[in-house]
């Protein structure tokens, strides 16, 4: 077979190359998401197309084979996943990804003389085996194969501290001796970190998780590239690498919380472990039939739905919901808080699932004024995205995340399944004030009540 | 090419990187993570090099497994990625919208309503 010319090489690896910073800039703005991950998947075909024309390639039916075969099984899992599991389905593939950095690796450690390259294949090997064996434990979490609570034990932070040190040991010795089984030892000790430091995040942190061995997998790509003195692989991991970075700030930002704080909260017994406190004050719970009433007969209803709605996959009763308030002549507007559902941003594509209509799904700078015009706020399966002490207790894990001032609506009601205070283990003082009515029960099923007797009214 | 070159394109891909999410909206925050995602599935490249000289029985066999993961997390990420999009995009402009197109839908529909 005829090879490109290295120039050729170099300058379709470029236009790949240009092609990710695009996508990652069009997948920054809403009108130009789509596009830009089309570009993303375009540039993907051009460097996979290139290094078959350029390098010199046995066993190609081989890869062939094993390119379809992960096509086979990963097009039509993503094509079908329900949209709730959709996280999950981000940190397998995720892990994969790593899991595929570090068998590279491994491999080209019998090319390596140089220790330079062997620093890179160290890298590449530990860090891609932190992000498989980290994504499978959040796979497991957010699938609930295993608790979502954090899994803390005595010791732990000590066996962490044990095997960090371990692998940089190992490490060394793999740079300076190239030796096969170290670097094996290495992956073993890779995989035993990856899962120490997942096992102690709470259900609710670990999109953020996800998010950060994202940029753990473009880093260890970008060392896989280093070791194979591949630009696209290089400059490919290095994007994902600092804007996963970025993104992954961005969003602990948003839950007010920071990236230490979740990967060590629950260490220092923090705010991540949470707590199953139950207070013996008095709340107004009331009837299916009374809140259908309040909503019914309501000029404006805001709905804040969180995540026990996700969990409950209400989406599309709570969009039929507020379809048949909209039909009795009811404005209802949808109030996303930046991280409802299980992901940020998720709640969105949650709704939009459902077919609630774009104008109602508003963002929270957005309606927060609007609250005060509000004669029922609805918040289905939300908590700490709508908890005052967030504003006033300076003292709480939350204090200064961003919340919804549901308290401005004349009314509120809360769809919760129980009292257990939300992710935070903090009580809300919202659920004690005179304008609020509680419903408890599963989400969907509290909608579905509610939606019967809204159509009864 | 060597080093200082490799370490020259490292630096300015961290700088790009950083740059390119600076300004997104937090409803995007999870397809740009799955768009990332899918994006360093392009690992599928140096998996196939490495399956490509491949010289035992036993390093094929490993190398093809990274290509098997590799592809996985390469054609998944962006199908799952378009799938989140897509919702974003079956119905109108949606987010698009100017807060002033947004005002003349409401009051569409209010005037609807009477």
């Amino acid at each position: 077979m005829i090879l490109f010319d290295p120039v050729w090489t170099a300058l379709l690896y470029l236009a790949a190359s240009v092609c990710f910073i695009l996508a990652l800039k069009g997948l920054s703005s809403p009108r130009t998401a789509r596009r830009g991950n089309l570009l993303g998947a375009f540039g993907a075909l051009v460097g996979v197309a290139t290094v078959f024309l350029s390098v010199r390639l046995d066993n190609i039916p081989w890869i062939l084979g094993a390119i379809a075969v992960g096509s086979v099984v990963a097009a039509p899992v993503a094509r079908q996943v329900k949209m709730t599991q959709m996280p999950q389905l981000v940190a397998l593939f995720n892990g994969v990804g790593g899991g595929a950095a570090a068998l590279v690796g491994l491999l080209e450690l019998a090319h390596a003389d140089d220790p330079w390259v062997r620093l890179a294949i160290v890298f590449a090997l530990l860090v891609g085996a932190v992000s498989f064996a980290g994504s499978g434990v959040t796979f497991a979490k957010l699938q609930e194969l295993m608790t979502t609570r954090p899994v803390v034990f005595p010791g732990l932070p000590v066996l962490m501290a044990a095997v960090l040190l371990a692998a940089v040991g190992v490490g060394v010795a793999v740079v300076l001796t190239g030796w096969l089984p170290l670097a094996l030892l290495l992956l073993v000790l890779g995989l035993v970190a990856g899962v120490l430091l997942v096992l102690p995040v709470g259900g609710a942190d670990v999109p953020i998780v996800i998010s950060l061995l994202n940029a753990f997998t473009g880093l260890a790509v970008a060392a896989s590239g280093l070791v194979l003195g591949n630009v696209l692989l290089l400059v490919a991991g290095t994007l994902v690498g600092a804007s996963g970075t970025i993104l992954t700030r961005a969003m602990a930002a948003a839950m007010g919380r920071s990236v230490a704080g979740i990967l060590f909260g629950a260490f220092r017994g923090g705010s991540t472990a949470g707590s199953t406190a139950v207070s013996d004050r008095p709340v107004r719970s009331s009837s299916s039939e009374d809140v259908a009433v309040l909503l019914g007969y309501a000029q404006r209803v805001i709905i804040v739905p969180g995540y026990g709605l996700a969990v409950a996959q209400g989406q599309h009763t709570a969009a039929e919901l507020a379809q048949a308030l909209e039909e009795r002549g009811t404005r209802v507007d949808f109030a996303i808080h930046p991280v409802a559902g299980r992901m940020p941003g998720h709640m969105n594509v949650l709704l939009a699932e459902a077919n609630v209509p774009y104008e109602s799904l508003r963002e929270m700078g957005e309606i927060n004024s609007e609250f005060r015009t509000a004669d029922v706020a609805l918040v289905v399966g939300a908590n700490d995205v709508v908890n005052p002490a967030a504003k006033t207790s300076a003292g709480s894990p939350i204090y200064g995340m961003p919340i919804l001032e549901v308290a401005d609506a004349r009314q509120v009601v809360f769809l919760k399944r129980s009292m257990r205070p939300g992710f935070a283990g903090i009580e809300n003082e919202l659920l004690y004030e005179p304008q609020t009515t509680l419903l408890f029960g599963d989400a969907k099923d509290s909608l579905t009540k509610v939606l019967a007797a809204v159509k009864g009214l | 090419m060597d080093g200082i070159g490799l370490l020259t394109i490292t630096v300015l891909a961290v700088f790009v990187g950083f740059e390119v999410v600076s300004k997104v909206s937090s409803t995007l925050h999870t397809p740009l993570m799955s768009g990332a995602n899918a994006i360093h599935g392009i690992i599928l490249v140096g998996a196939i090099i490495v399956a490509g000289q491949a010289s035992g029985p036993w390093v094929l066999a490993v190398a093809l497994l990274a290509v098997v993961l590799a592809t996985a997390n390469l054609v998944g990420g962006f199908v799952v990625t378009d799938r989140m999009l897509e919702m974003f995009h079956g119905r109108g402009p949606g987010k698009a919208l100017s807060t002033r197109d947004r005002a003349k839908a409401v009051k569409d529909k209010a005037e609807d309503r009477r």
